[in-house]
C-alpha cells in the first residue's frame, strides 16, 4: 500500500492509495476506531478508478492532536483535505465515516460524485439531542491511535435529524446529479433515517451501490 | 506605527499602555491541560475563596483586567485564563467546546477540590454552565455574563438556508485548506484597537488600546491578536442554543445571570423573556437596557456590584 501525506492544520494526514485504475477515485473513509483497510473491500472490487483511503485525525497512520477536541466538522475538512489532492472522487464511508461523506457530499457538491453511506463503527454518534454532560475525569493515555479522545468524543457528538438533511439536500441540489447520496446501511439512526428519506436519495444494497456513481460526471 | 507616551524602551516591542482601573494580575502560571499548557491568571489573596471565570469566545484571559481586581479587593481570588488558541496559551490542533470544559477543569482542579463560584461571559458562559451541570458538587454559585444563546434564528425559508449554508461550509473548508500556513495581517495599535471598535462600539479608544496592548503581540512587522488564525467564527454546526437553555432549569445551584440589551454583533439577542421561563427557582437575572454583549467590559464597576451582592460575604 503505497500514499501520500496531505496537511490539515497543525495534523499530517495519512491518504493510502489501496489501487490504481483508470477514471475517478474512490475515496474510502473508515468508521470510528478503525483504519484504511489494507485491501479494497470485495463489494468495492468493480470500481474501475483507483480507490484511497483516508486515515482520519487521531486514527491509523495520521497524526494524533494534543488534548483531544475531535467534532465531525473538522473530519469533514479532513475529508476535503484528502480532495484537496484527489480533486473530483466518490466517498465511500462507513460508520462514523458515513456521517462524515455525508457532511462532505453537502459542503464540497462539486467535489464529491456521489456518496455511500455503510454500516460500521460510530454510525449513531451521541443521538439527535446531547445528553447528561460529563467531563472525561483524568487525562487519557496520549499518542497513541486510536486516540482515546476521539474515541470519547465521536461517540458523543450530536447528529439532528434535520442537521444531516440540509447536507443531503445540498448534495442533492447543488451537485447537479439526479442521484448524490446511497444509503445502503442496514442500521438507520434517526440522522440517517432522515436522509434516506430526502428525495433523491438511493436506498440500495452495498453490493449494488458504486456502481450508481460510475458512469457519472 | 503611531506609538504614544507610555513606549517602554526596557522591552522593545512591549508598548506598555495604561487604563484607569486596570490592573495587571498579580499572579500568572501556567497549567498543563492533557499535554497543552494553559496560561492562567489571579488577582487578590491566595488564600481567598476562589471564583473562576471563563471569558468569551475569541476574547482572553486579560479582558478581565478592570472587572477582576475589582471582586479581588472585595476579598476574592479571581482566576480567569486563556483558552486553548487563546492569548498565551498553546495552540491546539483540535478545538471544541468539550476540550475547553476539560481544559477548565485542569484549571479549577489546580485551584482547589472544594466547590467555588464560577462564571464566565458569553461562550465561557455557555462552558460553565455545562460544568456546572456535569460536576454540580464543584459549583457554589454560579455567574453568567450574557451567556445565555436564545433559541431565536433568522427567519428565512429552507431552501434560502439551505443555499446560505452552503456558501458558509465553502467559505469555512477553504479557509481550513489554508489554516497551516495562514498569519495574521499585522496593523498597529490603533489599528486592532479600531477593528474591535466594531465589536465594542461603546468602549472608550483608550480602553480599547488598552485589550490591544494585552491581548495583542508586537512583532517587527507590527500588532496581531494572539488568537491562533486557524480559528475562524462560524454559524454552522448542529448544536442548537435552546439546548443551553434547557440547562438551567435543573440546576442546582445559585444562579446570576446578566444580560446586555443592546444588540450588537457578537450578541446573542438574548432578552430576559426568553430567560425566564428556564430560570431555576434560585436565581437572579439582571438586563443592562445599555449594555452590550460585552458586560463586564463596558460596565465592569455595575457588573462587579451586581456580583459581589449575589456572592454575600467572600468566607
Amino acid at each position: 500500500m503505497t500514499g501520500v501525506v496531505v496537511r490539515h492544520g497543525r495534523i499530517d494526514l495519512a491518504l493510502h492509495r489501496l489501487r490504481d485504475g483508470d477514471g475517478r477515485p474512490l475515496l474510502l473513509l473508515h468508521g470510528l476506531g478503525e483504519r484504511t483497510p489494507s485491501a479494497v473491500p470485495e463489494h468495492l472490487d468493480g470500481w474501475a478508478g483507483p480507490v484511497w483511503g483516508l486515515d482520519f485525525t487521531g486514527h491509523g497512520a495520521s497524526s494524533v492532536p494534543v488534548g483531544g477536541g475531535y467534532i465531525c466538522e473538522m473530519l469533514m475538512a479532513d475529508a476535503d483535505a484528502a480532495l484537496a489532492h484527489l480533486g473530483t472522487a466518490t466517498v465511500y464511508g462507513r460508520g462514523l465515516g458515513a456521517y462524515v461523506a455525508l457532511l462532505i457530499a453537502g459542503a464540497r457538491p462539486d467535489l464529491v460524485r456521489g456518496a455511500i453511506l455503510d454500516d460500521g463503527p460510530g454510525l449513531a454518534g451521541g443521538g439527535v439531542e446531547p445528553g447528561t454532560p460529563y467531563v472525561l475525569a483524568a487525562p487519557l493515555a496520549g499518542g497513541v491511535v486510536p486516540d482515546p479522545y476521539a474515541l470519547a468524543e465521536l461517540s458523543q457528538d450530536v447528529r439532528p435529524a434535520d442537521y444531516a438533511a440540509v447536507f443531503a439536500r445540498q448534495a442533492t441540489t447543488l451537485s447537479g446529479l439526479d442521484c448524490a447520496l446511497a444509503v445502503c446501511a442496514q442500521v438507520r439512526p434517526p440522522w440517517l433515517a432522515a436522509v434516506a428519506a430526502e428525495p433523491g436519495v438511493a436506498d440500495v444494497p452495498r453490493r449494488r451501490a458504486a456502481a450508481l456513481f460510475a458512469g457519472v460526471d | 506605527m503611531g506609538q504614544s507616551a507610555g513606549v517602554s524602551s526596557a522591552a522593545p516591542g512591549a508598548e506598555v499602555v495604561t487604563f484607569p482601573g486596570a490592573r495587571a494580575p498579580d499572579r500568572r502560571r501556567t497549567v498543563d491541560a492533557h499535554g497543552l499548557g494553559i496560561a492562567v491568571y489571579e488577582w487578590g489573596d491566595p488564600g481567598a475563596p476562589p471564583l473562576a471565570l471563563a471569558h468569551g469566545g475569541f476574547d482572553f484571559g486579560r479582558t478581565y483586567d478592570v472587572f477582576a481586581p475589582l471582586l479581588a479587593d472585595a476579598g476574592w481570588r479571581v482566576v480567569a485564563w486563556d483558552q486553548r488558541g487563546h492569548g498565551d496559551s498553546d495552540r491546539a490542533a483540535l478545538y471544541s467546546w468539550d476540550a475547553d470544559l476539560r481544559d477548565a477543569v485542569a484549571v479549577i482542579d489546580s485551584l482547589s477540590g472544594e466547590p467555588m463560584v464560577v462564571g464566565g461571559h458569553s461562550k465561557g458562559g455557555g462552558v460553565m454552565l455545562q460544568y456546572a451541570v456535569a460536576l454540580p458538587h464543584r459549583v457554589r454559585k454560579l455567574v453568567l455574563l450574557d451567556g445565555l444563546p436564545s433559541g431565536r434564528m433568522p427567519d428565512v425559508p429552507d431552501h434560502e438556508r439551505t443555499r446560505m449554508l452552503a456558501g458558509e461550509l465553502a467559505v469555512w473548508l477553504d479557509h481550513r485548506r489554508r489554516t497551516g500556513t495562514k498569519v495574521r495581517r499585522p496593523d498597529t495599535l490603533d489599528g486592532l484597537a479600531r477593528r474591535r471598535a466594531r465589536m465594542n462600539p461603546r468602549l472608550s479608544p483608550e480602553w480599547l488600546r488598552y485589550l490591544v496592548s494585552v491581548g495583542g503581540r508586537h512583532d517587527p512587522d507590527g500588532w496581531r491578536w494572539k488568537i491562533d488564525p486557524a480559528l475562524r467564527m462560524g454559524g454552522f454546526g448542529p448544536w442548537r442554543p435552546e439546548w443551553s437553555m434547557q440547562r438551567l432549569p435543573g440546576l442546582g445551584m445559585p444562579l446570576l445571570a446578566v444580560l446586555g440589551m443592546q444588540p450588537e454583533p457578537m450578541g446573542w439577542g438574548t432578552s430576559p423573556d426568553d430567560v425566564e421561563p428556564f430560570l431555576p427557582a434560585d436565581s437572579r437575572l439582571a438586563a443592562l437596557e445599555d449594555a452590550g454583549h460585552f458586560v463586564h467590559i463596558e460596565q465592569p464597576d455595575r457588573v462587579a456590584a451586581l456580583v459581589l451582592d449575589f456572592l454575600g460575604s467572600p468566607s
